[in-house]
Parts: structure tokens; C-alpha cells; sequence
């Protein structure tokens, strides 16, 4: 798999890379400014960018400015958007294109290396990966998720972060046929149209946590 | 509506004219004991304790006429030196703080003219609409018909019936000439007032260096407090996690060969030490400058906080620019503060946001629909906003009344720098 890699920091840029390679990605580009990302991901149209959102020269979010433009250059462009601090601010924007290919994590994320890669491959596989920091602040401000039970919010928590089924029944322990009943009683206690596709179903969620 | 407003005004003026001519009267005893006081300072020990004691008198009357200016439109700020530390009644120090300031004299020289035209403004507000009453209630035509010889407005006697009727429509001018003028007159009393009871210009920056004084020592000691805490948090929390995760790694140093199944142990470990270390970090940034605050500004910032309350909140921004980025960090955090009341103790459903850019003025409004009743002096939250935005000449004002709802308002002195990128937010 083809990955663009965006990071100003020398240390984390290497260590990003040799990370990746270890995992059989080829990093066909690596920058270290803003205004360099969006040439790059034009030229190379890779599987997957992986993006800081403060890059210089200004070292403002022209990382997630320039994920953003991409997309909107070449749409679907699967994403994955890296952070010192998560903002459900950010995350809406990055999911506001309802495309899918999206990823947004904290930079802590990448020290669980398994993880972190089945992140990378989700993305770019079409799916999303959703910092846990990110969920649990969307979860926590809406009102309407009272009338969903424990095990319930567990399992939509897993689904908005980006998990599938198959995941989740593993990090829950349960069955894949009990999650996909609990998928189905979320969607009828909030009212959302009910879909089997895994990534449309995610943003779906998603979608409803942010509105 | 128009004219019910004007009728009122009028009527507010003609009763704040009654007041000015019985103040006006007062002026006449406090000048006398003033200048008696004046003429007994020499005496020992009475003359110390007297002059201040009348001066504080007249202060009273002083600042009661800045009042009355200011309902009349007339802002008048107050002059005085504040008290000496540790001035005992009747001593030396109290007697040279009255008779150093300027202000005293100056207001001693107001009591005569200010009596004067207070009087004179006062009781015209009064006597015209009542001349105007005494023509509409057609008084003069019955005071013609009995003493025969009787005039009113133009008609200097009355001399037939007809003229005698004609007092009502007179009236009816002379009331509405009396309700317009009232106000008037009142402001004239105060621009006269002001002459006298206003600051001098030193006087001004007597008192801009006494509250600069104030808020630049409440600033240090708010910004000591802070790097106190920022160093007690870093040595306690980060530093202190990151020894640990040395020992850990060096211990599974140690140990890959004779034990790899602990190392590995070990390392897991090590992992998620980092990780609580750099969570303790980013909270500690937070607190100091939120990064969405440097990447986006006094807009995405509110709308990030915004999104992480558990209440329905409306944003609405009008800002073209960014500010400074010290008067940007005060605004915010003065503004997180205010949310954060919110949630504490309002028990609001919803809260409304506003923020706009006027006359070079940061305006900044937090209302909620809250059970009300918040009171800046008891609350230390609603005492800090004060305090950080008094830094940067900043003002705060609170209105909750007991069942709400609350509005909190707050202002920033600054210019906005114009958009150097302007983010494609496409949040609504």
C-alpha cells in the first residue's frame, strides 16, 4: 500500500515511516510543510495519506486545511489526520464530505503499533478510525443516548470510533450475532435508517453523534 | 409609544427638577459648615477632625449630583484620591489627603453656582408644564369670571369670555413645552455640574495610574499563581512519569535476555505510562493555551468548547479579524469561564453566545435560560473574569435576577488584525 506522509517533526517523520515500512506500506513521499502536501498527493494519488494537522509554516491546522482541500481534489481520498489533541470540532469538518477513507487519532495512538496499523488499513481500505477521545466527548453531550443500555452505548462507542462487527464482538467477548442485535436496537431506539454496509453504517453514526 | 416614552422622560425630568431645587437648598448649609470648618482647622485637635468631616459631607452631595448627571446622559467620573493607608479620624494624614486634593476645593467652589443654577434650571423644569397645567385645567376661566380681572399666556387681562377659554390650547403648549424642555434643563444642570465635579486632567491619570496599579499587581500575582501551578503540575505529574518510564525500560533492559516474557511484560508497561504522561500534558496545555485557540482562534475555539457541553449552545460569531493573541487567550478563557459557571450552577438548558467587534470593542455575551440569581460578589468564577479582562482594560457586568435568566457581559478594549488564512469551516 502506497502512503503520503505529512510531519514536521524529523523524529516522528522517521519513526512514522520506518513504522509503516515495517508493516509492508511504501512511503512514496514524506513532507514536512503544508503548502508541499497537496502537490504530493496530487502526483503520487497514494492508498492512504497520513497527515499531522500543525505543519509549518504556520503552524496552525493547515495539515487538516490541506487533508481537506485534498478530498476535495481528489474525492474519497482515504485520510488518516494525526493530533497532539483531538477536537470533535475537527472531526466534523474531516466528516462533512460523507465519503468515508477518514481517520482522525491521537499521536498517543501510534504507540499500540497493532492498532495503530489496523487503523491505517482501515482508512484506507474506505472505513473510518475515530479517536476513543473524540467518541466519548461526542457520547457524553448528547441527551437522547440515555435510552440505550450500557451495553448498547459500548457497542455504538466501538462503531463510531470505526470497529466492525467482527471487532467488536471480539473486544467485547460476545458473539457476532449479539452484536449485530444490539446494532439493530440502537438504530431503532434513535431512529436511523438501518443499513448492512459496515463504513456506511459507521458514518452514519457518526453523523448523529455530530449533529 | 413614541410619545408615551416622551410623556414619561418629561415626567422623570419634572420630578428629578422638584429634587434639584430641594438639593440646591442643601448646598446653602454645606458651604456654611465647610467654611466653618475651614476657619476652625487651626484649632488643635477639632480643627483636624472637622474639615474632613464636612468635606465627607459634601463628597456625599458631590457624588449624589455625579448620579443624577449620569440618568441625565451626563457621565461624570469621581475625582478623589483614594484614602492614605492607615489614617486614623481626626489625624494629621486624613486632614493633608482632604486638603492636598483638588477635588475638594473644587467641589466647594460648586456649591454656591451649582445651588445657583440647580435652583434656577430645577425650578423652571417644575414651573412651566405647571403653568401649563393651570391653563389646561382652565383656571383662569374661572378666576376671570369671579375676580374679573385675571390674565393668562398672552392675554395680559383677560378680557372677554372667548380669550379666557383660549388658556387651554395656551395650556396645552406651555405642558408640552415643559415636558420637552425638563429634560433639557436637567442636562444643562449636569454639563454645568460637570465643570466643577469632574475629574482635572491630572486627576485622571492619578486615578488610570492607581487602577493600572491595581491590575497590574493582580495580573503578576494571577500569573505567578499560574506558572506555580504549571511547575508543581509538570514535577508531580509529567516529569514524574517519565523517571518512571526510564526505570521501566531500563529494568526490561535488564531482563530481555533472562526473561523476555516479563520484559515484554514491562514494556506494555512502559507504553501506557507514556501514554497517561501524555495525557496529563495535553490537559496541562489546555490550561495554558488551548491549541484550537492557536489553529483557529477566538471563533473555532468557543465552537470546540461549545461542542464539549452537555447543553444545547448557540454560537454566533461576528469577529473579521483575530486579536492580539494575549487579549485572544484572556477573551476565551474569560469566555470558558463563563460556560463553566453555566454548567455549575445554572441548571440552563440552553446557552447563547455572542461575540461581535464594535468601535474597536471585543463584545462578548453568555446568556442562559438558568434559575438566575448569580452575584459577582460571592462567586470566585465570575471574580476572575473580572480580573482577566481588567488586564487589558476589560469590563464585566452580570444581570440575574432570581429565576433568570442570566446574562453575562463582557468587553475587551482591542483591534483585530486582519484574517491572514481564513479556514474553510464548513461548521454550521
Amino acid at each position: 500500500m502506497r502512503v503520503v506522509l505529512a510531519e514536521d517533526l524529523a523524529l516522528l517523520r522517521d519513526g512514522l515511516t520506518r513504522l509503516l515500512e515495517a508493516f509492508d506500506f511504501e512511503v512514496v513521499e514524506a513532507v514536512d510543510n503544508g503548502p508541499a502536501l497537496l502537490p504530493a498527493l496530487i502526483k503520487h494519488r497514494p492508498d492512504v495519506a497520513v497527515v499531522d494537522v500543525r505543519l509549518p509554516p504556520t503552524f496552525t491546522d493547515e495539515g487538516l486545511q490541506a487533508a481537506i482541500a485534498a478530498r476535495i481534489a481528489i474525492p474519497g481520498l482515504p485520510v488518516l489526520v494525526l493530533s497532539q489533541h483531538v477536537e470533535p470540532l475537527y472531526a466534523r469538518e474531516l466528516l462533512s464530505d460523507r465519503k468515508g477513507g477518514v481517520g482522525y487519532l491521537l499521536k498517543d495512538r501510534i504507540s499500540n503499533v497493532a492498532q495503530f496499523v489496523d487503523a491505517v488499513r482501515r482508512v484506507a481500505d474506505g472505513g473510518t478510525a475515530m479517536d476513543p477521545e473524540v467518541v466519548s466527548q461526542l457520547l457524553a453531550r448528547r441527551e437522547p443516548l440515555a435510552v440505550l443500555t450500557t451495553r448498547e452505548r459500548e457497542v455504538l462507542g466501538e462503531m463510531a470510533e470505526g470497529r466492525s462487527n467482527a471487532a467488536i464482538a471480539a473486544k467485547l467477548f460476545v458473539t457476532e450475532k449479539a452484536v449485530s442485535k444490539h446494532i439493530n436496537n440502537i438504530f431503532t431506539k434513535l431512529g436511523m435508517p438501518p443499513s448492512d454496509d459496515d463504513n456506511r453504517r459507521v458514518l452514519a453514526v457518526l453523523t448523529y453523534l455530530n449533529g | 409609544m413614541e410619545t408615551r416614552s416622551w410623556v414619561r422622560e418629561g415626567l422623570r425630568a419634572i420630578a428629578g427638577g422638584i429634587f434639584a431645587v430641594g438639593l440646591a437648598i442643601t448646598n446653602l448649609p454645606l458651604l456654611a459648615m465647610s467654611l466653618v470648618a475651614l476657619a476652625l482647622s487651626p484649632v488643635p485637635f477639632l480643627g483636624l477632625a472637622l474639615l474632613p468631616w464636612a468635606t465627607n459631607l459634601v463628597r456625599m452631595r458631590a457624588n449624589l449630583e455625579r448620579r443624577l448627571a449620569a440618568r441625565a446622559g451626563i457621565a461624570i467620573d469621581c475625582p478623589y484620591e483614594p484614602p492614605p493607608a492607615r489614617a486614623l479620624p481626626g489625624g494629621w494624614k486624613r486632614f493633608r489627603w482632604i486638603a492636598t486634593d483638588p477635588a475638594t476645593w473644587r467641589d466647594l467652589a460648586w456649591l454656591l453656582p451649582g445651588a445657583l443654577v440647580g435652583f434656577v434650571l430645577g425650578l423652571l423644569a417644575v414651573v412651566i408644564p405647571l403653568y401649563g397645567v393651570e391653563g389646561v385645567s382652565l383656571l383662569p376661566l374661572w378666576l376671570y369670571l369671579s375676580v374679573d380681572w385675571y390674565g393668562y399666556g398672552v392675554f395680559w387681562p383677560i378680557a372677554n369670555f372667548s380669550e379666557a377659554m383660549l388658556s387651554m390650547p395656551q395650556g396645552v403648549l406651555f405642558l408640552a413645552l415643559g415636558l420637552g424642555a425638563a429634560p433639557w434643563l436637567l442636562e444643562v444642570n449636569a454639563q454645568f455640574a460637570r465643570i466643577f465635579l469632574a475629574p482635572t486632567k491630572a486627576a485622571k491619570l492619578r486615578l488610570r495610574v492607581a487602577q493600572l496599579t491595581v491590575t497590574r499587581a493582580d495580573t503578576v500575582d494571577a500569573q505567578a499563581a499560574e506558572l506555580r501551578r504549571i511547575e508543581r503540575d509538570l514535577h508531580d505529574g509529567a516529569q514524574a512519569r517519565l523517571v518512571s518510564l526510564g526505570m521501566t525500560i531500563g529494568l526490561a533492559e535488564e531482563m530481555i535476555e533472562r526473561d523476555p516474557a516479563a520484559a515484554r511484560k514491562l514494556l506494555a508497561e512502559a507504553r501506557e505510562a507514556s501514554g497517561t504522561a501524555l495525557l496529563e500534558l495535553r490537559s496541562l496545555v489546555r490550561g495554558i493555551h488551548p491549541p484550537v485557540l492557536a489553529e483557529r482562534g477566538l471563533d473555532g475555539a468557543v465552537r470546540a468548547l461549545a461542542m464539549s457541553l452537555p447543553l444545547r449552545v448557540t454560537v454566533e460569531m461576528e469577529l473579521p479579524g483575530r486579536p492580539e493573541t494575549p487579549v485572544e487567550s484572556a477573551a476565551y478563557f474569560a469566555t470558558a469561564e463563563a460556560l463553566a459557571n453555566v454548567v455549575r450552577h445554572s441548571k440552563a438548558r440552553t446557552v447563547q453566545i455572542y461575540v461581535q467587534h464594535v468601535d474597536d470593542l471585543l463584545l462578548m455575551t453568555v446568556s442562559d435560560d438558568g434559575i438566575g440569581g448569580a452575584d459577582p460578589a460571592r462567586g470566585t468564577g465570575l471574580r476572575g473574569i473580572g480580573r482577566r479582562l481588567a488586564a487589558f482594560d476589560g469590563t464585566m457586568s452580570v444581570s440575574s435576577p432570581p429565576g433568570g435568566p442570566t446574562v453575562v457581559t463582557m468587553e475587551l478594549p482591542c483591534v483585530l488584525s486582519s484574517p491572514k488564512t481564513s479556514p474553510s469551516s464548513g461548521t454550521g
